[in-house]
């Protein structure tokens, strides 16, 4: 917690939350970085196999082999979604799923699993970027603010 | 009546005379399967919505612990019920199938003990000859509305539970045979600060023990009177937080005596639970069945269950609130 936060809080519950997190499981911060690069990489072992495949068979080059090779994924992930598989293998994995695309997939299918009751407009439509909506938003300003800064430094002749 | 600050004596004793619990699969395989009146393998129970399933555990819990008294629906006089839906629609629209007066309650995780309260309040001031208290939580639909989307892969923490999916429910009576609820002590809202919506048993462990405190100290009574000590959904952090807090307050409970339904109503190696069960349906399905069933066994005379909750908001939450929690004690004797 931050300090700025901790300003409001009373010596009472100062105490107390020291007392209760005496007394919580940690998370298993080393154990859980492991499993990440595992399964991480695991993800990223069958992604080479994947592009080597399309450059092999299908006459890619190792350029071109990119979008084919991220959208294989990204249709993994979404039947692991679907088949109720894929949360389990994230709880046991961690970042080593959510980071890749693997994640974003996933949270784009989970939630429009879950709001397929309320209708495909307002349900599935308006609910699929509920988590993935920010990942976008700030990727897609991000890259304008990066794209903003290059194009003046070239200008200014400074790269 | 009214005895010290925030305690109810029923001086009639209402009684219970049939409850009835309803679950899903993870509570199926769990060590209470046995205590539940009906198991539902499918988690939608063949409706269209995770809310209509949680409707259906409502109607069905009603619809059994009816049964059970050997009523009809027209006989009960008022429902009591509640749950942790936006608008607490299961329990309006299953009051809605019951046709009967109803009285819609939130208290999140607590609402079963309020419930049993009020119905008993009801009961003991003859404002009414029964009245049957009913929650419930769906696992996916809480999920889907506090968190995030079910099938969403993020790691939670080992201080995360698991929402029960269940229903249970009570029928309290002025008279006839079966266990009495004696006393209720009605909680204050605490709140010590944290904001971890994973971390709901530390949240929650001071207001079970503040009403410990008030009940004992209300009814001056040791708590070695009770046969078993239960709170509602503590899990195994809270759970663990709470007695050692009572400890440190000076209030010594038994280990033997003092439990958890969070804990109760899973197995330690259902991975998926972490540290241990929550929701409207734990307390109620593991008090309305569990317990129930072993004070009509006459293996427990003397129960006091504290049900507790969270009363957070899926936006209170990302507005940076901490989380006020609040539990209700209930006694039932012999």
């Amino acid at each position: 917690m931050s300090n700025k936060k901790k300003k409001k809080l009373t010596p009472t519950q100062l105490e107390y939350q020291a007392f209760a997190q005496a007394r919580e499981p940690k998370r298993p911060i080393v154990l859980n970085c492991l499993k990440a690069f595992l399964v991480g990489g695991l993800i990223c072992v069958i992604g080479q196999g994947i592009q080597m495949f399309f450059v092999t068979y299908f006459h890619f080059s190792q350029e071109s082999a990119g979008n084919p090779t991220v959208a294989v994924l990204i249709i993994l992930t979404v039947l692991l979604t679907g088949l109720g598989v894929f949360d389990h293998i994230a709880q046991w994995a961690g970042a080593g799923t959510i980071i890749p695309v693997t994640g974003f997939a996933n949270t784009m299918a989970s939630a429009a699993i879950d709001h397929r009751s309320e209708g495909y407009v307002l349900g599935v439509g308006g609910n699929m970027f509920k988590i993935s909506g920010p990942v976008i938003v700030y990727g897609v300003f991000s890259a304008f603010v990066v794209s903003l800064v290059v194009i003046i430094s070239r200008a200014l002749g400074v790269m | 009546m009214l005895q010290g600050h925030q305690t109810w004596v029923f001086d009639s004793k209402p009684t219970i005379i049939a409850s009835a619990a309803v679950g899903g699969p993870h509570e199926a395989q769990g060590p209470l399967a046995e205590d539940f009146d009906l198991l539902h393998e499918d988690f939608w129970l063949g409706q269209d919505s995770f809310e209509k399933a949680e409707k259906k555990l409502q109607e069905q819990a009603c619809e059994t612990a009816i049964k059970k008294a050997n009523l009809k629906k027209v006989d009960v006089q008022f429902l009591l019920a509640g749950d942790l839906m936006n608008q607490t629609v299961p329990s309006s629209f299953a009051a809605r199938t019951l046709g009967v007066p109803f009285l819609g309650l939130y208290g999140a995780c607590s609402t079963s003990m309020e419930g049993l309260a009020l119905a008993s309040l009801l009961v003991d001031s003859r404002f009414a000859k029964n009245a049957l208290v009913c929650v419930s939580s769906h696992n996916a639909a809480s999920e889907k509305q506090y968190r995030y989307p079910t099938e969403y892969g993020a790691q939670k923490p080992p201080t995360a539970q698991w929402t029960v999916t269940g229903s249970g429910a009570a029928l309290v009576a002025d008279h006839g045979e079966g266990p009495k609820v004696t006393s209720a002590t009605i909680g204050r809202v605490i709140d010590m600060g944290l904001s971890d919506p994973f971390n709901m048993g530390a949240a929650m462990a001071p207001a079970a023990v503040d009403t410990i405190e008030a009940h004992f100290r209300d009814l001056n009574k040791d708590p070695s009177y009770y046969d078993v000590i239960a709170t509602g959904d503590l899990g195994r952090v809270g759970h663990r937080i709470a007695g050692d807090l009572l400890k440190k307050h000076g209030l010594n409970i038994p280990e033997e005596i003092f439990t958890d339904c969070g804990i109760l109503i899973y197995r330690k190696d259902q991975p998926i639970v972490l540290a241990g069960g929550s929701g409207c349906a734990c307390a109620a399905t593991t008090t309305f069945g569990h317990f129930l069933n072993r004070m009509r066994k006459g293996e427990i005379k003397k129960l006091l269950v504290i049900a507790t909750g969270a009363l957070l908001s899926p936006m209170s939450y990302q507005q940076k609130e901490s989380i006020p929690s609040v539990a209700h004690a209930v006694s039932i004797e012999l």
